[in-house]
């Protein structure tokens, strides 16, 4: 018990790392919330069945497509290659907001095929989707705005960082919003 | 060592000990009033700030509980001068009117569960202890720490405006059941007040959220040099878990309030459907279920009991301890029964849903999960009796609050026992049974824990100490009080009595409770002004109090006690002290206390 607790002390998680781990929970927490609601509402009656927007297809491909440059541009940091990370931080934001805005015309979709997602007469399963996917899409988006802070800093000239916590964080956060939305996806066109 | 990677990485942290780390802490650099007292990234600090703000909170809450229980009392008396203070929407012909009695009762609770019970509580407690038990300079992210006081005290600042509101504020229940809050004609509080409340419920969640994260991975990622986590001191662990439980429960209740959101801003149904409200008429909604708001609404309020009441326990384990010179007994036991009731906090929601509309068949299992908290409670209350047991105990008033809480954990505890039965449940539910029991075991038990922490750790807190005799005047009127208030109303309630009602007059059966009632509300009162006095007490001990003089005044292993009287950002002015045992070394080897920086002795015997 003595000896073990001084060996560990070593390999411990950076402490930033570890809180983005355990919010990242408190987000999963939300979002099964959510997918529990829904479940409950969807087994009471009066629930509309609707087949999802195929340009939900794009955007899965958009953001997993985004994981992959994400993961590209963590590995040019670490090898140093700045340009290369830049470009790649880069096209990772560009595809972040892309995939937004196809959520968005996925839901202007459904709403011109007859699926009223909110206001008056808008039927809980519609709703839903609305709701946990907008909430989804508002946390790809604040990973966004930790890219542009990245991106600047990547730009700026006055401080050169070689530490790649901060990145490194930002990817983790960044490869949990897109298996956040693939798990969603999945749910969605399962349940 | 993580410790110092964290100051080291920190770029924009107040991390300004960082290159003086040897020297004296007294001239601490780029401190202005601003950073050291208002955006202050010190935990010490930011406790302190909790502290307050929660006492501010905990004076108008009970200051409501004070006004709503004059109705109770003394329904047929007038008291014109408090309509000159309040004004006519909350007092007319000196009677408080029905619609600022529910607002009173709805805000009561809220911000005693929130503000003061989770925030003024651990948010206190985990802020002050956390990096000073465990042995760190400060929280792994000071300034996501700052950030969450900030968002309390927006959540605050917003929860108290919506007290001002021309239509007064949220009136439908602290537990914000739809249609009352889903519906903004529901009632005069359910249109702006209830806006108001969800905006400062959700950056109250925030601030919970930011806070809860960085009491964990302080815990688990920044313990000093030999401080394993069976070596923490019981309150580390209560606080651990009680982060635990507010970091994934709290995004389930934001979840169940977005829906909330959307139901009354955007036209869905998520909790609305087609139901006739007098008034309103029949909403146009279809398809909505008001059930699925409590599944989400207590999902979060079952756990956040525990929220409120686990740090209460933690601290009532080390001043039970410190205070009879012994080791707490079963410490394994404590920790295990924590985590007992941390795992069953999330199973048992539904025992408040009994005559809701659930399953009877669900119900009975939520019964026996119910039930079996009775189970870890119990070990902790058989451990605390046995610390004290033969202990050599010394009666400080943080000791009295101690073993008050032991007390009223027992009395409410035991209730808890009748409530969890479905069957039971469909006479007591809504009855003041219900409102004597969570007073008793939740609300004044961890106030009880609150007060036992603030006169443990006011010393360390300020470098003065409290006035004892205050202290001990304040105890028993308290003590001797929160029985008298509470106890009584089990009657009434078995006798059917509904809580919540403003006025009991048209129901001949419940006449006969006029003159308890009359006598729960002098006592409330009474009570009320006793905490006037402990407040005296806290500021006027601030700046007069008697000195500490020295740095370990009770004989305690804590670390806490390790680092100067009154100490600087970071804590320790050298290095981080290392820690060879555990926290509970008393009465060994006949000395009596052995603080967790000693060294064991190769001739020490086991323990």
């Amino acid at each position: 018990m003595m000896a073990t607790v001084v060996s560990q002390e070593r390999k411990r998680l950076h402490p930033h790392k570890f809180l983005l781990w355990v919010g990242i929970g408190s987000i999963i927490m939300m979002f099964a919330g959510l997918t529990s609601a829904y479940i409950v509402r969807r087994s009471a009656a009066n629930w509309l069945e609707f087949s999802l927007p195929p340009v939900f297809w794009y955007s899965t491909f958009v953001i997993l497509l985004s994981s992959l440059t994400m993961h590209l541009s963590v590995k040019a940091f670490k090898a140093r290659e700045m340009m290369r990370y830049r470009t790649l931080i880069t096209i990772t934001a560009g595809l972040g907001v892309l995939f937004a805005t196809l959520q968005f015309f996925g839901f202007y979709y459904l709403n011109t095929h007859g699926v009223q997602l909110l206001g008056q007469g808008s039927n809980p399963a519609a709703s839903f989707l609305a709701v946990i996917t907008g909430l989804h899409v508002l946390h790809v988006l604040g990973g966004v705005i930790a890219l542009l802070v990245i991106f600047m800093r990547a730009y700026s000239m006055r401080i050169k960082s070689y530490n790649v916590t901060t990145i490194e964080i930002a990817g983790t956060y960044w490869h949990f919003v897109d298996i956040l939305w693939v798990y969603l996806f999945i749910f969605f066109n399962l349940v | 060592m993580s410790n110092e990677a964290v100051l080291h990485t920190n770029v924009e942290g107040a991390i300004t000990h960082d290159e003086h780390h040897d020297e004296h802490h007294e001239h601490h650099h780029h401190e202005t009033f601003i950073t050291k007292y208002v955006f202050s990234q010190d935990h010490k600090m930011i406790a302190k700030q909790f502290l307050i703000t929660g006492m501010v909170w905990a004076v108008l809450g009970g200051l409501m509980s004070v006004l709503f229980r004059l109705q109770l009392g003394y329904p047929d008396s007038h008291f014109p001068f408090l309509e000159n203070i309040l004004g006519k929407w909350w007092v007319q012909n000196g009677q408080i009117t029905a619609q600022a009695y529910y607002a009173l009762v709805t805000t009561h609770g809220t911000v005693l569960v929130f503000f003061v019970l989770t925030a003024g509580l651990s948010g206190t407690f985990a802020n002050f202890l956390i990096p000073l038990q465990v042995g760190a300079r400060d929280m792994a992210s000071p300034f996501l720490n700052m950030l969450s006081y900030w968002f309390f005290f927006s959540a605050s600042v917003v929860m108290l405006s919506s007290i001002f509101v021309e239509t007064g504020p949220f009136s439908g229940g602290w537990t914000a059941y739809p249609p009352l809050s889903a519906l903004k004609d529901a009632s005069p509080g359910s249109g702006t007040g209830m806006d108001l409340w969800l905006i400062a419920m959700a950056l109250f969640v925030v601030s919970s959220l930011l806070g809860g994260l960085n009491y964990i991975v302080t815990i688990l990622n920044l313990r000093t040099k030999g401080m394993s986590m069976t070596r923490l001191p019981l309150t580390i662990w209560s606080l651990f878990f009680t982060a635990v439980l507010g970091v994934l429960s709290f995004p389930v209740l934001l979840s169940g309030f977005i829906l909330l959101i959307f139901d009354r801003n955007f036209g869905t149904s998520f909790y609305l459907s087609d139901i006739y409200i007098s008034g309103v008429g029949a909403l146009p909604n279809e398809g909505g279920n008001a059930i699925l708001f409590q599944h989400l609404f207590w999902f979060l309020g079952h756990p956040e009991v525990y929220i409120i009441l686990l740090p209460a326990m933690g601290m009532v384990s080390e001043i039970l301890s410190v205070n009879s010179r012994k080791p707490i007994f079963g410490y394994m036991a404590m920790v295990g029964s924590l985590f007992a009731i941390a795992i069953l906090a999330f199973l048992v929601w539904a025992h408040h849903m009994f005559v809701t509309g659930l399953n009877p068949f669900l119900g009975s299992i939520f019964v026996l999960l119910t039930l079996l908290i009775a189970v870890p409670s119990a070990i902790k209350v058989f451990n605390w009796l046995t610390t004290l047991w033969r202990g050599n105990i010394r009666f400080t008033p943080a000791m009295m609050f101690a073993i008050g809480f032991v007390s009223l954990f027992i009395s409410g505890g035991l209730t808890g026992i009748w409530l969890g039965n479905s069957a039971l449940d469909i006479h007591l539910h809504d009855t003041m049974f219900i409102v004597a029991h969570f007073h008793i075991v939740m609300g004044v038990a961890s106030m009880f824990g609150m007060f036992a922490g603030i006169y443990h750790w006011y010393p360390k807190m300020y470098g003065r100490y409290l006035n004892n005799t205050l202290g001990y005047i304040h105890f028993w009127i308290t003590m001797v009080g929160a029985y008298l208030i509470f106890w009584p109303m089990h009657y009434e309630g078995l006798a059917g009595m509904p809580r919540r009602y403003y006025s009991y007059s048209a129901w001949e059966s419940f006449k006969q409770f006029g003159g308890l009632n009359q006598f729960i509300s002098t006592v409330a009162m009474i009570v009320f002004s006793v905490q006037i006095l402990f407040l005296l007490n806290f500021f006027y001990s601030i700046w007069k109090g008697r000195k500490v003089t020295t740095q370990n005044p009770y004989g305690s292993n804590t670390l806490e006690w390790t680092a100067p009287i009154r100490p600087g950002h970071g804590n320790w002015p050298g290095e981080i002290p290392e820690v060879h045992r555990w926290a509970y070394d008393y009465a060994k080897d006949g000395r009596e206390f052995i603080p967790q920086t000693t060294p064991v002795d190769p001739n020490e015997a086991n323990h």
